[in-house]
């Protein structure tokens, strides 16, 4: 290196010594050395796998997806049984990640919107309360929080003879005595240590009509929107659009509803033999998988709204009330476009994080791809085509993903010229 | 001219007056922080509600109803649960923590040669406190001991079989030492690779480039828990037959290839926020490309993403968690494992035991960004972005 | 990138130069000196740690006879705890040289996991268990449509249980974990009302619960689950030391061969066969062509004593577990337990 210093390599210099001195000739040299060591490397591994495998006689091959699994699994969001294959297996286990995936992550970001927010709030006492809840749930380890919210809450609740009766509390309980009235809004839905148990609709015949309402609904609002928009444009008057899609979409399958004759029933939970039956069961391993997720990365999407905020100058703000544009449109129409900007970019990985960390579900037993896959590589001994399986899939989710948001993040940038 | 008469214009100036009352001293502050507007005051109404809800119940199960110390479950359950507390009774039950405290710090260290892990801790404390004062001599003797010094030290400390210390294998390791080793390894490995990686991925060398994208991509993209199977469960079939690596160094292995992938990705940050005139400057100078690098950009852009190299920190410190699914009983393991030891099974000991294990993972990751923001202050020259 | 491919390289160089591959396990576990044997991460009475960090229980017992014959000192082991996950694993890998922790017997674990199995020390079948005091009237495994059952993921015991309710036109919720002790510590919260593995397994698990007298272990056996240890294909004499191990240790049962006496009996017995198989017989070759020294079954006797006197003390009437013989009687008395004769 030092003999770099004293002269200056190029194309001019044509001694003999300059060759290995040639930045070019030097990278080439270098490169040739990495993908000879590389290929080395990954040829000495092929080698010792084939080796190993059939020393030990392991069969190996993508053959075993179409064999009969053999295992239950305790949540399936398509028809599954222990007569299905191991690919079904995999596809449940696929769709309960995504399932875990997708709630966790509507639910993060409403609570980390909202705990953003509130750290910026005037109000002290909210900014305390949401700066506590951020330093405490980023410092601990996720798979922390999801043991302590099913080994220390949901397993300590009562068993399914004495369930709790989920409602709205009308009073709370202080060391002063208590506020409000002791007693509760019941739905029918049931809290035991196997779940969170709540009604089921049954649509009966006639139901389709209720459907018809939403989607006359859904349309009549974009209708709505778009002559709402025209108007505006023409003569500047505006129109409550949202007001209006709100109560066209409730209220157009509503009418439906009582036309049709009510017909839907509700299934309510209620004691069998060994648990409550009917309704829907939400397992406490989903439970407190997609809570632990939710409330972990909130934590960190708070931070990024805050920062998000506050990056876009107080002289926007300003100059919004100067114009006299009030509160309210100030925040939707000026501040959130330009924050969303900053905010895109780190919340699409806390996102992928989360869809990440959803794989911790092994820990607790919840069947999601990882876990489905142990299963799989033990009853099967296919170690390598199982790991490759969840490389792929996961690898997918995240490219997918990233160029999804690399797409929106471009669109919203535009929107800045 | 005209003649003022002057007589009921004030000769000396009036002294200010207090402001009123609800301008000043507490009731402003009440005023301005909590009641302002309408939709202020129902916030407060509603943190103040949140606040009754929460904190008492929490104090009073955390330390008046808590139990410090007992011989055995009998303290930490009701009656009914074959106990000796009264019927409703709910408190933490740190007499549990107490007993096992032992065991969450060294695992199954054996008895005897638990002075060997204290020796280690002593000696990591002792030089990692002048490490990080920034005022402290002998900046660079102390670096280097830490960072060359203490692994060696530590590795025949805490594995022996030689100079007649005995062999402890790492299967008894556990705890919080499991904990630390693995997030110390991880740091120190992870933090070299990860400038390679940086490098190589901003290198105009297509290949090394390639490569380089490929393993940060990658790794990147799937979950540790997958990356911990491999290299539990993988590893070993990729290695020719009989040699074995120990299960500690692969989860080890593990950790470090996951976190120097995310290093990575912060370095590459600051290498591309470092001004092209940089570079250049130093190429006018008739540096070379490691003597650029080491000494011009890569003080500057390690200085610039210090936030981003803690926070990797932090994640790989909570990361070292999930070595608990793979089989190995670190500081959350070992709390684990320890809820089924029927001499100590109540309902109360799972909370207990993972509001312990939560406070000590808290201290170090809180730890670890409040120096970084501290060092973030003190270094900061005017790059600020 | 480059430097790190170099480091990787050098790294893998030097770790295949330290620990030199070979395929004959007797001869690495002498030069090493102490057998590793990979075990249950803690099942009272087959497997689990004391408080003083020793391993001690049935399939220790069987770890330390396979030391005893190879390296005369049956405390020259190295205890790896597996879960159901990594036992195989570590098998394969070379990672353990002897798998005791109670594995059933399959086809395919004999075939496509290319293991070889020892032998069985433990004949078992798969049962169910159920809190008594919560679910009463409940006396057989007929009645749990509907139940939610903790059954361990990855084991031959979770697909007997898919295949008895399928046969049965009975429902159930499967509460599946990978680790022993999260089952465990599921059926103790009460997330499920079965909880379902061998029956061995349930009489030990039941020990380690709160309130073991609230349990009871249905009739029901829905399996044969021969457990046996299990040996990396491909090393005959490996497998021919820890199948004669075995073997040694119930013949020693049926001739009366005990840890007190073995000494004595070595010395002066005149019964032919027990001077044979104690390696007193003139120019007998029978350890020898093992592998072993010629007093190999002395020194297995004398360290952890013969098959009933290991029972009986880890899980038998010697122990908390109490586990009758059953089918694990000699077959002289009404078991199956028949071991080939040494000579």
């Amino acid at each position: 290196m030092a003999t770099d210093s004293t002269h200056l390599p190029g194309p001019a210099a044509t001694s003999r010594s300059s060759a290995l001195n040639n930045p070019q000739v030097r990278s080439i040299i270098a490169q040739v050395v990495l993908v000879v060591l590389l290929a080395l490397f990954i040829w000495w591994i092929v080698g010792n796998t084939t080796d190993n495998l059939r020393r030990q006689n392991i069969a190996s091959g993508f053959g075993f997806l179409d064999a009969r699994a053999g295992f239950d699994v305790a949540q399936s969001l398509i028809p599954y049984g222990s007569n299905s294959l191991y690919r079904q297996a995999f596809l449940v286990g696929l769709l309960n990640t995504l399932l875990v995936a997708v709630t966790g992550i509507i639910t993060a970001s409403i609570i980390g919107f909202l705990v953003g927010v509130g750290r910026l709030s005037r109000n002290w006492l909210i900014r305390q309360i949401c700066m506590v809840y951020v330093e405490v749930f980023r410092n601990i380890p996720p798979l922390l929080v999801i043991f302590f919210i099913y080994l220390g809450v949901l397993s300590a609740l009562p068993g399914a003879r004495d369930s709790l009766e989920v409602g709205i509390p009308l009073g709370i309980q202080t060391p002063f005595g208590l506020i409000g009235w002791d007693d509760t809004i019941g739905f029918n839905a049931w809290l035991n240590n196997r779940g969170f148990f709540i009604p089921r609709p049954v649509f009966n015949e006639g139901s389709w009509l209720i459907l018809a309402g939403l989607i006359a609904g859904l349309v009549m609002s974009v209708l709505v929107y778009r002559w709402a928009r025209a108007r505006q444009m023409a003569t500047g008057e505006q129109f409550p659009v949202l007001r209006t899609s709100i109560l066209l979409i409730l209220g157009l399958p509503l009418l439906a509803y009582f036309l049709a004759g009510m017909p839907v029933d509700v299934d309510v939970p209620v004691k069998g033999n060994f648990n409550l039956t009917g309704g829907v069961q939400v397992k406490p391993e989903f439970l407190s998988l997609y809570l632990a997720l939710s409330l972990y990365t909130a934590s960190f999407i708070a931070e990024i709204v805050r920062a998000g905020i506050l990056g876009v100058s107080r002289g926007q703000t300003e100059a919004a009330y100067a114009l006299g544009v009030r509160a309210g449109p100030t925040l939707r129409l000026i501040i959130i476009p330009q924050a969303m900007r900053i905010i895109i970019p780190p919340l699409t990985s806390q996102y992928l994080n989360l869809t990440k960390n959803s794989s911790l579900a092994v820990a607790i037993g919840y069947p999601d791809l990882v876990q489905i896959g142990q299963t799989a590589m033990n009853q099967s001994g296919q170690a390598i085509e199982v790991v490759a399986i969840w490389m792929v899939v996961y690898l997918t989710i995240s490219l997918t993903t990233s160029v999804f948001m690399n797409w929106f993040n471009n669109r919203m940038s535009l929107v800045e010229r | 001219m005209q003649e003022h008469d002057m007589t009921f214009v004030r000769a000396e100036m009036i002294n200010a007056q207090t402001a009123p009352v609800s301008e000043r001293g507490v009731l402003r502050w009440l005023r301005t922080n909590l009641l302002s507007t309408p939709l202020d005051i129902v916030l407060t109404v509603i943190g103040v509600l949140l606040v009754i809800a929460f904190v008492p119940p929490l104090l009073n199960w955390a330390f008046i109803d808590a139990q410090w110390t007992g011989p055995d479950r009998s303290v930490c359950a009701t009656i009914a649960q074959g106990g000796v507390q009264p019927e409703g009774w709910s408190g933490a039950c740190w007499a549990f923590v107490n007993s096992k405290f032992e065991q969450f710090m060294y695992g199954r260290y054996s008895f005897d040669e638990r002075w060997r892990v204290n020796l280690v801790a002593a000696i990591f404390v002792l030089l990692f406190i002048p490490l990080l004062m920034p005022n402290a001599p002998y900046k660079a003797l102390n670096a280097v001991l830490f960072f060359f010094g203490v692994p060696v030290i530590a590795f025949f400390l805490l594995v022996g079989g030689y100079f007649g210390l005995p062999y402890v294998p790492t299967q008894q390791w556990g705890g919080l030492l499991v904990t630390l080793v693995i997030s110390f390894v991880g740091i120190a490995v992870s933090l070299p690779m990860g400038i390679v990686l940086a490098l190589g991925r901003r290198s105009k060398m297509p290949i090394v480039k390639m490569v380089c994208v490929v393993f940060i991509e990658i790794v990147r993209g799937v979950p540790l828990v997958t990356v911990l199977f491999m290299a539990s469960v993988m590893l070993p079939l990729f290695l020719p037959a009989g040699m074995t690596f120990d299960r500690l160094l692969r989860a080890l292995v593990g950790v470090a290839l996951f976190a120097s992938a995310y290093m990575a990705e912060v370095i590459r940050g600051g290498l591309q926020a470092i001004p092209k005139g940089q570079y250049e400057g130093a190429d006018s100078l008739g540096l070379g490309y490691w003597q650029k690098m080491i000494l011009i950009v890569l003080p500057q852009a390690l200085k610039l993403v210090i936030p981003g190299i803690v926070n990797t920190f932090i994640g790989l410190f909570k990361d070292t968690s999930l070595v608990y699914i793979i089989g190995m009983f670190d500081l959350l393991g070992i709390v684990r494992q320890n809820f089924s030891d029927a001499t100590w099974a109540s309902p109360q000991t799972p909370m207990s035991g993972l509001i312990f294990a939560g406070f000590v993972f808290w201290i170090f990751c809180f730890g670890m960004s409040r120096y970084s923001i501290y060092m973030e202050r003190r270094l900061d020259t005017g790059h600020s972005r | 990138m480059k430097n790190l491919v170099k480091l990787l390289v050098g790294a893998g160089v030097l770790a295949a130069a330290s620990s030199v591959a070979s395929a004959a396990t007797l001869d690495d576990v002498k030069s090493r000196g102490t057998l590793r044997c990979g075990v249950n991460t803690g099942l009272a009475g087959f497997a689990s740690p004391n408080n003083q960090g020793q391993w001690t229980g049935f399939d220790v017992d069987l770890c330390r006879a396979v030391a005893a014959a190879v390296l005369g000192d049956p405390d020259k082991v190295n205890y790896t705890p597996t879960n159901a996950t990594e036992r195989f694993t570590a098998l394969q890998s070379g990672e353990i040289d002897l798998l005791a922790r109670n594995t059933t017997w399959t086809l395919s674990r004999d075939t496509k996991l290319g293991f070889n199995f020892a032998g069985v020390n433990y004949y078992d079948g798969q049962g169910f268990m159920i809190n008594a005091k919560n679910l009463e009237g409940i006396t057989s495994a007929l009645q749990l449509s509907g139940a939610s059952v903790c059954v361990q993921g990855g084991t031959t015991t979770e697909l007997n249980l898919a295949d008895y309710f399928r046969a049965n036109n009975m429902e159930y919720n499967p509460v599946v974990f990978q680790a022993l002790e999260e089952v465990n510590a599921a059926y103790e919260s009460g997330r499920c009302d079965v909880y379902t593995t061998d029956q061995s397994g349930l009489y030990s698990i039941r020990l380690q619960l709160a309130a073991p007298d609230d349990h009871v272990v249905l009739p029901e056996i829905i399996s044969k689950e021969p457990l046996g240890p299990a040996v990396r294909q491909g090393d005959d004499q490996w497998l021919d030391i820890v199948k004669w191990t075995l073997n040694a240790m119930i013949i020693a049962e049926e001739l009366g061969i005990t840890q007190a006496n073995v000494e004595e009996m070595a010395n002066t017995s005149t019964n032919p066969e027990v001077r044979r198989i104690l390696g007193k017989e003139e120019g007998s070759t029978l350890g020898a062509d093992l592998g072993l020294p010629n007093d190999w079954v002395v020194n297995i006797i004398k360290g952890v004593g013969n098959y009933g006197e290991v029972f009986e003390r880890n899980i038998g009437s010697g122990s908390p577990l109490k586990i009758a013989r059953g089918l694990n009687a000699l077959w002289s008395k009404g078991g199956i337990m028949y071991a080939p004769p040494i000579r």
